[in-house]
């Protein structure tokens, strides 16, 4: 890690203002509503995009072998194809990295 | 006032236990990355958010510069301008600035997801209720995850030990982005410009993940550069109309009372109320949406 206690503290400072003037900007001061569909199309897609991007194709990559993250990750694809909650996608993802990083270790 | 209260701290109970388990994993990764126990703490008492704090604090580990900070976190946090927005349409007039100052701290997917589902407007006891006890969750997950990595870090020296140590920090990385896929897929599932906007994006973020030249860019900026991108040429190519609200549709299965105040539903409203009926079928706003949203 490269980071000093000043970047933390800056970095953490940054952080805070702007997530709290992305969450405060509009439930403080704007009550209008946004007309421009392009404008709106925007910002209802971008987070899945964000996600999309910051997921893949790290999420392969995150744990200590490639065969557990292809596991971890189709386990959470499966699950999330049927609709199960972030909790039980989670815990089952990483029940199965778990799992197959213990193999691996034993054998 | 106690009672809408506790009605708060209710409907917040399982946001915060889903929380619990994210902001460990968030707090045993950060620790993982290098950074000091306390480090994560303040992060999450400050910033109370679930994918920016995740992103933000991988880029100060990379000692990425702060203009890149700065706006990857703006491009993450930025749907809660919208989320806000709906919020305090459905909030009335009723609230003066200080109390609007305090609940726009508490603003996450979940809590908005709950939040709007209400069918009566809402009042300030409630949501300072629901908020209070979901940033509980969320800040008491990230205490456990730090206190417990620092202590296990020290604490299993033996060969083994470390070894199973390493197995569930590998293990812990993963739960994260899970919880991404879990909130990408199913309403990829259900709206094909989503499904397209995905695999879009997930092409391009490979482009900047494996070509040489592109992933020798500063951390994080793929991000940026990425999703515009892609959202841009999904917004133009597939614009969303004005839909009907996704509010009248649970209206008529019955499961909410009628809601005319709530004003226009912007279209988070429908992502989340799309993403919060995956989870259950029941319907009680009470539970499902504690997975249901995105944090």
């Amino acid at each position: 890690m490269n980071a000093t206690l000043f970047d933390m503290l800056i970095g953490c400072m940054i952080m805070f203002a702007v997530t709290y003037v992305t969450k405060g900007i509009t439930l403080l001061f704007f009550r209008r509503d946004i007309k421009n569909v392009y404008v709106r199309s925007f910002l209802y897609y971008l987070p899945y995009s964000v996600l999309a991007v910051m997921v893949f194709p790290t999420i392969l990559f995150c744990t200590s072998t490639i065969w557990s993250g292809i596991a971890g990750t189709a386990v959470a694809l499966l699950l999330a194809y049927f609709r199960r909650g972030l909790l039980p996608v989670s815990l089952a993802s990483i029940a199965t990295v778990f799992l197959v990083e213990w193999l691996i270790y034993l054998f | 006032m106690n009672r809408k209260y506790l009605r708060g701290v209710k409907d917040g109970m399982p946001i915060a236990l889903g929380y619990v388990s994210v902001s460990f994993a968030y707090a045993v990764q950060a620790v993982g990355q290098g950074f000091p126990f306390w480090f994560p703490i303040l992060v999450s008492a400050t910033n109370f958010t679930g994918t920016g704090q995740f992103a933000g604090t991988n880029l100060i580990a990379a000692g990425a510069n702060f203009g890149l900070l700065f706006a990857t976190m703006l491009i993450i946090n930025i749907r809660y301008t919208l989320m806000s927005l709906s919020l305090s349409q459905k909030m009335g007039s009723g609230f003066p600035l200080w109390q609007r100052a305090v609940l726009a701290f508490g603003v996450t997917d979940e809590n908005y997801a709950v939040a709007i589902r209400q069918p009566k407007q809402l009042t300030f006891s409630y949501l300072i209720g629901l908020m209070s006890c979901s940033f509980f969750g969320w800040v008491g997950g990230t205490a456990l995850g730090a206190g417990l990595s620092s202590l296990l870090a020290t604490v299993l020296t033996s060969e083994v030990g470390a070894a199973y140590y390493q197995l569930l920090m590998s293990a812990l990385n993963i739960a994260l982005y899970a919880m991404f896929v879990a909130i990408i897929i199913p309403p990829a599932r259900d709206d094909k410009s989503i499904l397209l906007l995905v695999i879009l994006s997930v092409g391009a973020s490979c482009l900047f993940y494996f070509i040489p030249v592109l992933a020798n860019l500063p951390a994080g900026l793929e991000i940026i550069l990425c999703s515009i991108f892609c959202t841009a040429v999904l917004a133009f190519l597939f614009p969303k109309k004005e839909e009907p609200s996704v509010e009248n549709a649970v209206q008529s299965n019955g499961a909410f009372a009628e809601n005319p105040s709530s004003g226009t539903p912007f279209d988070p409203e429908k992502k989340s109320a799309t993403i919060a009926d995956d989870t259950s079928a029941a319907n009680s706003a009470d539970t499902d949406n504690a997975e249901g949203g995105r944090k």
